[in-house]
């Protein structure tokens, strides 16, 4: 059932195109230390909102283009100045899946000269690498995130429907709670229940039950209205008569039957998630400097400075968040159409 | 047919049973004291139309129906001289399946469409016969059994592939795989047309002299009763108008509902204008 749902996608273009780009993005945040050349801490202060470096062919090789600083902002490349680019170079340790040390970078140019792809910060940190290792968090956050609310709102769903009574009364009631809150109002709400500076690998995890805690009750509660409608079908009764226990039933019966709507909603919600990390990350109360998120980054493109003087470049993380939010909702709208009972012919 | 001297009780003894659904608007009695029994080996047969209270009774007898507040059953129910009411649901679950199985109505809603059918017996196999090493082998003899052709294929098979009529023997070798005492057939029939019903009765008929279970029979249509059960029981709104042996019963009908749920049985060659119909004003 599952595999074949990703195959069908795969044959329509929309989805072949959404599942490529996703595919892609994933990989270059798997590799980001690979394909980083400078580590997201690394500062350059006397190359601040350096411009994106240009490349030139020179000498038989590629080249990046050397500028000078004319004005404390402004930078021109000086004619003929040129610092080669040498692949697969060695640089800053990493380890490869956080496994394997390894230095070598897929490109480097020779200090003192840096390469700057999409330029670089107040800090003149390469915007670049940051975003490789913005994505990291960005993209895995989603991920993380259903996986915790689509457990939750199953588990609570499923028993809320299947027991009725007391257990579905009391569970549908918080879920009213819940929705009836404002999500972004509840974010900053929860989040100021917690220290506000804490370590940036445990702020991830916060941020993580937090986004997963706003989640899963629309899961549930629309996990419970088919749960409900199942309990009713003859072949769960059925498994009732032979004897099996109810957790049997909830994970046999219930769960692969609810199996495809979850994968279609959590392909649908997980850009809530990569936008709910932006939306902390953005307003300060998420992950902190000098560690790297899509939003965090967005945050310093709040400064007038960066409309004043064009620095665009600065506005990449958003054009980053923008790609994998449309590429997750164009998926998930392509499973929708395959699953959608609607669209096919009726088994019976 | 062959009453043990050992055991002067009987299988099943359903004594006094209540079934009261309160809902919104008042209680509602659909089961109002009925007492039967069904002795090893035999073949019972509850007859009556829609609501009559048949299939409550059926899912009465393993405390399948909704908790108290909704619904309260009231009497007993003696499986083996076994109150089956008093139990609790863990203890229940030895029951279900093992000893009192049942099959359904709609074969096609009573299969999970995610799960093979050599899967869902499987499951059942495992469930109540762990001693069972080889279980696709088990579930092979099963469907056998109920003579599906190609078991070894079949099995392999998800619901949507067979017709109706195999996912009701599919349905029937489900329920017989773990050797249960007492067979509980929710009209197996109803939904299937009349070719296929006629299998499947011989089916059944085939199945309880071979394995020896006991059976009870829940239909609204009399004509499948004859040749099938040994003793029948009428109810009619909850209570039990008519009981006895189904040769005398249907030869000799006293209560006036039995006699016109007889007569509506059509006959081969005999031409009417309209079908005969069960007029409720004079029954009361």
């Amino acid at each position: 059932m599952k595999e074949n749902l990703f195959i069908q996608a795969a044959r329509r273009p929309l989805g072949l195109a959404a599942m490529i780009t996703l595919g892609v993005l994933y990989l270059v945040a798997i590799f980001a230390p690979f394909i980083a050349p400078y580590q997201t801490q690394t500062q350059q202060l006397q190359k601040t909102y350096h411009p994106p470096t240009g490349l030139t062919w020179q000498d038989g090789r590629l080249q990046v283009k050397v500028y000078e600083q004319v004005d404390p902002t402004v930078y021109e490349p000086i004619p003929g100045g040129a610092a080669p680019i040498r692949f697969f170079a060695r640089g800053f340790e990493y380890k490869i899946l956080g496994l394997i040390p390894w230095d070598r970078h897929l490109f480097l140019v020779e200090a003192p000269e840096r390469i700057y792809l999409l330029g670089s910060d107040s800090t003149g940190r390469d915007v670049f690498s940051r975003l490789l290792y913005g994505a990291q968090i960005s993209l895995s956050i989603g991920l993380i995130g259903i996986t915790i609310t689509m457990t939750f709102g199953f588990l609570i769903g499923s028993l809320a429907g299947y027991f009725g009574g007391w257990v579905d009364n009391a569970a549908m009631r918080l879920v009213e709670l819940l929705m009836a809150i404002p999500g972004l109002y509840l974010l900053l709400a929860l989040r100021s229940a917690f220290a506000a500076h804490v370590p940036s690998d445990q702020m991830y995890l916060l941020i993580v039950i937090i986004l997963a805690f706003i989640g899963w009750a629309a899961t549930a509660r629309i996990i419970r209205g088919m749960s409900l409608s199942l309990r009713q079908r003859q072949f769960v009764l059925a498994a009732e008569v032979l004897g099996q226990s109810t957790w049997k039933i909830l994970t046999r019966h219930i769960l692969p039957n609810t199996f495809s709507y979850l994968i279609v909603a959590a392909t649908l919600s997980i850009p809530a998630y990569i936008l709910g990390e932006a939306a902390l990350s953005f307003l300060g109360l998420g992950i902190q400097e000098p560690s790297a998120s899509w939003g965090l980054m967005l945050s310093q493109a709040q400064d007038s400075k960066v409309f004043m003087m064009n620095l665009w470049w600065l506005l990449i993380p958003g054009a980053a968040i923008f790609v994998t939010v449309i590429a997750y909702n164009v998926l998930g709208d392509v499973l929708r159409d395959i699953v959608d009972p609607k669209m096919k012919v009726q088994s019976r | 047919m062959k009453p043990e001297p050992a055991s002067s009780q009987p299988l099943l003894d359903v004594r006094n049973l209540e079934i009261t659904f309160h809902g919104r608007d008042g209680a509602m009695k659909a089961v109002d004291n009925i007492s039967f029994a069904i002795e090893k080996g035999e073949t019972l047969a509850v007859v009556g139309e829609s609501g009559s209270g048949k299939s409550v009774t059926a899912l009465a007898m393993t405390q399948l129906l909704p908790p108290p507040p909704v619904c309260r059953v009231g009497g007993n129910i003696f499986f083996e001289g076994l109150d089956l009411l008093q139990l609790r649901q863990r203890e229940l679950r030895r029951f279900r399946g093992k000893e009192i199985a049942y099959i359904f109505q709609e074969p096609s809603t009573s299969l999970n469409p995610v799960f093979t059918v050599g899967n869902q017996i499987a499951e059942a196999v495992k469930l109540h016969r762990p001693e069972v090493n080889d279980v696709t082998a088990e579930v092979i003899r099963a469907l056998d059994l109920v003579k599906i052709r190609d078991p070894d294929k079949r099995h392999k098979d998800y619901p949507h592939q067979l017709s109706g009529g195999m996912q009701q023997r599919v349905m029937i070798a489900m329920a017989l795989a773990c050797h249960p005492k007492l067979l509980v057939a929710d009209e197996p029939t109803t939904a299937l047309d009349v070719t296929i019903q006629a299998q499947i009765m011989d089916l059944l008929k085939e199945l309880k002299t071979k394995l020896g279970m006991s059976v009870l029979m829940i239909t609204h249509n009399f004509g499948i009763v004859n040749g099938f059960a040994e003793k029948v029981v009428v109810m009619f709104r909850g209570k039990i108008v008519e009981a006895g042996e189904t040769q005398s019963v249907l030869r000799n009908p006293q209560h006036p509902y039995t006699k016109a749920l007889i007569a509506c049985i059509p006959r081969l060659g005999v031409k009417q204008q309209r079908l005969t119909t069960i007029d409720y004003a004079t029954l009361g």
